[in-house]
């Protein structure tokens, strides 16, 4: 009998067991990068940074070379990494706690330098691995552990727009929001990827793809409920599109 | 060689690159700043690494990720600034990366002074950071020795694959001295960097750096394994120099400057027939516990005279396991300790004007 293979992993992923929850899109998102380190050919000289929070153990997951960092400060890693070693390809992979709360000077500061590094930056509103606290970018009425009764203006302020804030900064190169809540939106993602790590391989600087992602079990819901929460919800805060893209001219 | 005059923390800095440092990352602090001013232009020139970071704590976790690449790797700053980067230098041990932190350290605690001090002391040489490790610590006394050690710290670094720590006051960073930068260095026996993550999957399989261990059992593997490098360090790496200490009656106990101006007051003292000797520790972790075992039997009393309200005290007391009568003499918030006052301090201890 002929068979052929019309679906593989990615030689990007190691054979590990993901940790993720059932029906969290860390798994695609993971997928994504893999398939474009590939595809790019890119993976046997790159080195990629786990960050705190659900992801931390992703040094295992990817089949590149990793460095596990402290919390929030994977950019400030992947500076010393890439400063060193310029002509390898340099990622973090980080949470909207790790990016958003405790390392927000080292996301800043890095793009502000203009450093030639790719952040992969997964924002589903929580945190998820210390048990869904309030995170910078929960929304307004959103419960969590932290905000037992809904996200609070008057306290904690309106959910941060890391995309647009990062844009903003002139060192900056290439910022896009994307989702992965159906076929057409992954597809999407992945030539958004493409593009930074392309636009990292040819030296043309900072960039940072933010993915919308869910946390279905902090959330309370299932995951078929939590793509819509997604859909419904975060996305209209946090609209998807190109933020900035120095390649083509500046927004 | 020849020897030329410079300032104590442009000593530092040419020192790091005649080391073979690739790369430093830092953030202004006084008084180190002629440190990072000096590599801003001379690492480009060499064409190794130079960022200021947007803060300490940046600066270390960047030290981290060269270290963990493969490269060598310096920062520098000074007390409070040390502080903050506890938590990567607790990362930096924990993953086993080599990497060299210059503390030229200044008055405390909280934003203190900026005047020369050594209460750095206990942060140096109890880790500084969680969890049980600790960092190979080197406290030289005159600029000629901050170069040699310096220089050869990358290769203890590399050696132990652990932080080392270069821990001078401030007046090491200020003062000028003539120094030759060329002096051979001892050259460690070192093998090649082959755990590094330095994304050459061509060459090596797939590195992995990293502190975290979520198995206890694993952990306690790692800790115990750890131990075992700070255990070396201790029975075959302690440095010391034992000055004047034949037939000895008083033995200062001193590092760093106050060492330096130990040696006056000793010169002080013969003047008045006092037979003072000077137990310098150069590392300070290692404690140097060894110089206490062969001390003459002349020796009455020590006398512990540091720029902290005692900290390296409480070494000397478990060095000395009981044995002598201990006094102390410190000066702290950026006061340099005259010999003169060191010389009167030995003076009352020998009349029984000083209690322990």
């Amino acid at each position: 009998m002929n068979s052929k293979i019309v679906y593989e992993k990615s030689k990007g992923l190691s054979d590990f067991h993901l940790s993720y929850c059932p029906g969290c899109t860390h798994g695609i998102i993971h997928k994504l990068v893999a398939e474009t380190l590939v595809d790019l050919d890119l993976l046997d000289r790159t080195v990629g940074i786990s960050s705190v929070g659900c992801s931390a153990l992703n040094y295992d997951f990817f089949s590149c070379d990793m460095q596990q960092a402290a919390h929030g400060r994977a950019p400030a890693v992947a500076t010393g990494i890439k400063r060193v070693r310029p002509d390898n390809i340099v990622f973090t992979y980080q949470g909207d706690g790790d990016l958003a709360s405790i390392g927000i000077a080292e996301a800043i500061h890095a793009a502000h330098r203009g450093e030639n590094i790719t952040i992969v930056f997964v924002n589903n509103a929580i945190y998820g691995m210390t048990g869904g606290q309030m995170a910078p970018t929960t929304l307004l009425g959103q419960k969590t552990t932290t905000s037992q009764d809904g996200r609070q203006e008057a306290t904690s302020g309106l959910p941060l727009r890391v995309s647009e804030m990062m844009a903003q900064i002139p060192g900056a190169t290439y910022i896009e929001r994307v989702s992965v809540h159906d076929p057409k939106h992954v597809n999407k993602a992945k030539k958004a990827l493409k593009k930074a790590f392309d636009i990292q391989n040819k030296k043309l600087g900072f960039s940072m793809i933010e993915f919308i992602s869910t946390c279905p079990v902090n959330w309370g819901m299932n995951p078929k409920d939590s793509v819509d929460w997604a859909v419904d919800n975060m996305i209209p805060y946090y609209p998807l599109g190109v933020y900035k893209d120095k390649t083509v001219g500046e927004k | 060689m020849s020897k030329v005059l410079m300032k104590g923390n442009e000593a530092m800095a040419l020192a790091a690159i005649k080391a073979g440092c690739d790369a430093f990352y830092g953030y202004p602090i006084t008084p180190q700043n002629e440190l990072p001013e000096y590599l801003s232009k001379h690492m480009r020139i060499h064409g190794r690494a130079f960022v200021q970071s947007e803060s300490e704590v940046a600066a270390i976790n960047m030290v981290y990720g060269a270290a963990g690449a493969g490269a060598r790797v310096l920062t520098s700053s000074s007390s409070p600034g040390i502080a903050l980067k506890q938590e990567g230098i607790t990362y930096i041990a924990g993953a086993e990366l080599p990497a060299v932190i210059i503390n030229v350290m200044r008055g405390g605690p909280g934003l203190g002074g900026i005047q020369p001090s050594q209460a750095d002391y206990n942060q140096i040489t109890r880790g500084g950071g969680n969890g049980d490790y600790s960092l190979y610590a080197l406290a030289p006394e005159s600029l000629q020795e901050t170069v040699d050690l310096i220089k050869e710290s990358f290769e203890i670094a590399d050696y132990f694959r652990n932080p080392v720590m270069i821990a001078v006051d401030g007046l090491i960073g200020q003062m000028m001295e003539p120094v030759d930068v060329d002096k051979e260095v001892k050259k460690w026996d070192l093998k090649p960097k082959t755990w590094a993550a330095d994304g050459n999957r061509k060459d090596h399989p797939k590195n992995i750096i990293n502190s975290l261990y979520l198995d206890p059992q694993d952990l306690e593997n790692h800790n115990i394994k750890l131990q075992k490098k700070y255990t070396e360090m201790k029975e075959n790496h302690q440095r010391y120099e034992l000055i004047n200490m034949e037939n000895a009656e008083i033995a200062i106990v001193a590092y760093g400057s106050v060492a330096r101006i130990a040696r006056t007051a000793i010169e002080i003292l013969a003047e008045k027939g006092i037979n003072a000797g000077i137990i310098r520790p150069i590392t300070i972790f290692p404690f140097p516990e060894k110089a206490f075992k062969e001390l003459p039997s002349s020796v009455e009393n020590l006398l512990v005279a540091e720029m902290s309200m005692g900290q390296m005290l409480q070494d000397v007391k478990l060095a000395n396991e009981c044995r002598l009568p201990i006094h102390f003499y410190g000066r702290v918030g950026g006061i340099v300790p005259e010999a003169e006052e060191i010389a009167q301090k030995v003076i009352d201890i020998i009349g029984g004007q000083s209690h322990e």
